[in-house]
């Protein structure tokens, strides 16, 4: 019955998709999507082990955001396939067919994933305490008081403790990241996806949200698909790191070696013009 | 001068005048609620529906609806309709045409990147819209809309004419009965018609300020976008 | 079920018989009613501006009843403001027919949002305009004339596009001051042969022929020749 015979376990589906250890958190198989001409993901194949913190890297333009915009489900792939904890995100099975699946599929899938963006994108009609409880109410059918507290403890693992009734409006730019790390946080997800989380930040304000980031990194066992352009910090927290241009996957590997002893000269260049600048 | 009898008369009208804008105003803005979000709505057939249904009401002068809607449809469906019923029916779809466009342009101005963040915390297409998107574009909508009542409220003194004794008709009936000089009638009359205008405007500003909390309002929505 | 005085209705069913009888009077009213919306707007156009240059006077005497004015006329109803020039106004000795009630209500009515219109207009022009006409040392008459109106007016057109076409909607009110325009055409004909569907339907479409059209012309010219909003 399933089309794919090297995975035997694909029963696990029914059972809520908990992943095997030796079965991908995230695997994208031939992915492809484009904007009229302009091609951004071009038959990518990767994966992420559950656990581990994946740096993405690459020039502005090349694509990047993209990976973690269709697995956010922000954008539709115009063909190829994404697993998420061994559960097919766009499609699902029917009748011994994959074909293309429901909303409701996605969305439970959806569910395993949450993410942060570069401009925060808080809701600005909300306090801080509304924006992280709204999910968990909401799509979790957690009771309010619960919800409540454990945004409460939340806020405090960000460094926001009594602001729970300020408006975002109220808030400086790092303060509202941390608020939105927060409130993806609070839908436990097992993957979270950071877009650019420093980028729209004054560069006096990095340094707080980074260090939540490093928190999270080390102290949870959440996988963790960074794009970044914060090369120090990406070595320090990076279990691994993928350089991406033009649709495609230039190079990847640990951090110490992508960093000092680059092979591709896609890399080398990028690396450079980069770490000049910084 | 008014009698206190006929300004009593006067009022009594100012009443029905309230009722009927009130009435008018729960259906206007329902239907502008509803066309707004289907305007916009993925389904090509609803759509069409919106847009077809936005040009004939809008397009359609509110007396002439006023007209067909309480001696045609009787005739048509054989129900009766009050004077009541076919005021706010006419004037309540007539504003609702006009309400959907308003309601349709402010969701439209909210931040692409509030649904994608709603999104991201896994909120239903219907979570999504209850509490992300029309919270911060009802006080987009909220002027505009306070202008609309206020169209709302001129026109209906329409229904003076299909015998509902609103403020207009108790005018014209005080001034056939030549019991007082008609200009004391109508100067009392546009008087009344202007401070029911102005609690609207007062009332709206008063609605802005109390689903403005957290945004800036006037400034458009600073919090959502750096 | 209701205890109303109207007779039992009935089902009715189109009657095209008599809907073609109708349609040549119907014509007729519709003509009406597109005359007096071009008076109509003429005379909004043209007091609309005044009221708007009025209203940047420097002088508090002529600028607060010219803004008290436009408050009040646009916070009531335009259908007792035509009772009043048609049924009050003869008590004070001014006997006016219907059209020209009409269409002075109409005008009188729209100046105070084309005013609004030509305002904004005004406003867009760059102050700088204003002081350049004074360093070439121009009058008044001259600055406003041939500086400051031939950059404000087109910028309007689209605002007063709209307010034409919402005028027209207005128009068939005057059948209540004794105009024979579409609307008091159709009240006629209903009392005549009491056929409220025919009389009414056909009177809504021939509008509606009108109305959709105008609007949508409307709406192509003010995005094909891109003009601000106000």
């Amino acid at each position: 019955m399933a089309t794919r015979e090297n995975e035997p376990t694909s029963d696990g589906e029914s059972a809520g998709g908990r992943p095997s250890p030796e079965r991908p958190m995230v695997r994208f198989d031939s992915v492809t999507k484009a904007f009229g001409d302009n091609v951004v993901l071009d038959g990518l194949d990767f994966e992420v082990a559950a656990g581990e913190k994946l740096v993405i890297i690459g020039p502005s333009g090349s694509g990047k955001t993209t990976i973690l915009r269709v697995l956010m489900t922000l954008e539709r792939p115009d063909s190829g396939m994404i697993e998420v904890g061994g559960e097919h995100l766009y499609h699902e099975e029917r009748g011994g067919k994959l074909v293309k699946a429901s909303e409701k599929h996605v969305r439970r899938v959806r569910g395993k994933i949450s993410m942060v963006f570069q401009h925060f994108f808080l809701f600005p009609h909300k306090t801080v305490l509304e924006n992280i409880t709204l999910g968990p109410v909401k799509a979790l059918g957690v009771p309010k008081d619960e919800a409540r507290e454990r945004a409460c403890k939340l806020l405090e693992l960000v460094g926001m403790e009594g602001k729970h009734d300020q408006y975002p409006a109220s808030l400086s730019g790092g303060q509202k990241q941390r608020v939105a790390i927060a409130r993806a946080l609070a839908m436990q997800p097992k993957v979270m996806l950071f877009d650019e989380v420093t980028s729209a930040l004054d560069p006096e304000l990095v340094g707080e949200v980074l260090g939540v980031l490093r928190d999270l990194a080390l102290n949870t066992d959440m996988t963790m698909l960074l794009v970044t352009h914060e090369m120090g910090f990406a070595k320090e927290i990076g279990d691994r790191v993928v350089m991406f241009d033009n649709g495609r996957v230039v190079e990847e590997g640990p951090p110490r070696q992508m960093f000092s002893q680059p092979r591709e000269a896609r890399t080398r260049s990028f690396l450079d013009a980069v770490l000049d600048h910084e | 001068m008014l009698s206190t009898g006929q300004l009593q008369q006067l009022f009594s009208g100012a009443w029905i005048t309230i009722q009927v804008t009130a009435y008018s105003a729960v259906i206007g803005t329902l239907i502008a609620l509803v066309g707004g979000v289907a305007s916009l709505s993925g389904s090509r057939l609803l759509r069409w529906f919106t847009r077809v249904y936005v040009e004939i009401f809008r397009g359609v002068s509110a007396i002439i609806l006023l007209f067909w809607v309480y001696f045609t449809l009787p005739q048509l469906f054989g129900i009766f309709l009050t004077p009541l019923q076919a005021g706010m029916l006419a004037l309540g779809t007539n504003m609702g045409a006009y309400g959907s466009e308003i309601a349709r342009g402010a969701i439209q101005a909210i931040p692409k990147g509030q649904t994608e963040a709603a999104i991201a915390i896994n909120l239903s297409p219907f979570h999504r819209l209850r509490h992300v998107v029309l919270p911060q574009a009802v006080v987009l909508m909220l002027p505009p809309f306070g202008n609309l009542l206020i169209e709302v409220m001129k026109a209906s003194a329409l229904v003076s004419l299909i015998d509902l004794s609103d403020l207009t008709e108790r005018a014209q009936n005080l001034r056939t009965l030549r019991a007082a000089t008609s200009l004391e009638i109508f100067t009392a009359v546009l008087v009344l018609y202007f401070l029911i205008s102005a609690s609207i405007t007062l009332g709206v500003r008063a609605l802005e300020r109390r689903f403005g909390r957290g945004l800036d309002v006037g400034g458009g929505l600073g919090g959502a976008v750096k | 079920m209701t205890a109303g005085a109207v007779a039992q209705a009935s089902p009715a069913t189109w009657d095209w018989d008599i809907a073609q009888r109708m349609m040549p009077e119907l014509l007729r009213g519709l003509s009406v009613t597109l005359q007096a919306t071009l008076v109509g707007i003429t005379v909004a156009m043209v007091l609309g501006l005044v009221l708007a240059m009025a209203r940047r006077s420097s002088l508090p005497v002529v600028r607060w009843p010219v803004v008290g004015f436009i408050e009040f006329v646009r916070s009531t109803p335009l259908l007792v403001q035509l009772f009043f020039l048609f049924f009050v106004l003869p008590d004070l000795g001014v006997r006016l027919s219907g059209f020209t009630a009409g269409v002075l209500g109409l005008g009188l009515h729209y100046a105070t949002y084309t005013s609004e219109a030509y305002r904004s207009g005004i406003e867009n022009v760059e102050k700088g305009q204003w002081e350049a006409a004074v360093a070439c040392n121009l009058s008044t008459r001259t600055t406003w004339g041939s500086v400051v109106l031939p950059q404000a007016i087109p910028t309007v057109i689209p605002a007063l596009g709209n307010y034409l076409v919402a005028m027209l909607k207005d128009a068939p009110l005057l059948s209540t001051i004794a105009v024979l325009e579409l609307l008091a055409v159709a009240r006629q004909l209903n009392s005549q042969l009491f056929r409220p569907l025919e009389a009414f339907s056909l009177a809504a479409l021939l509008f509606l022929a009108v109305s959709i059209p105008a609007a949508i012309l409307v709406r192509y010219l003010e995005k094909r020749y891109g003009y601000s909003r106000e």
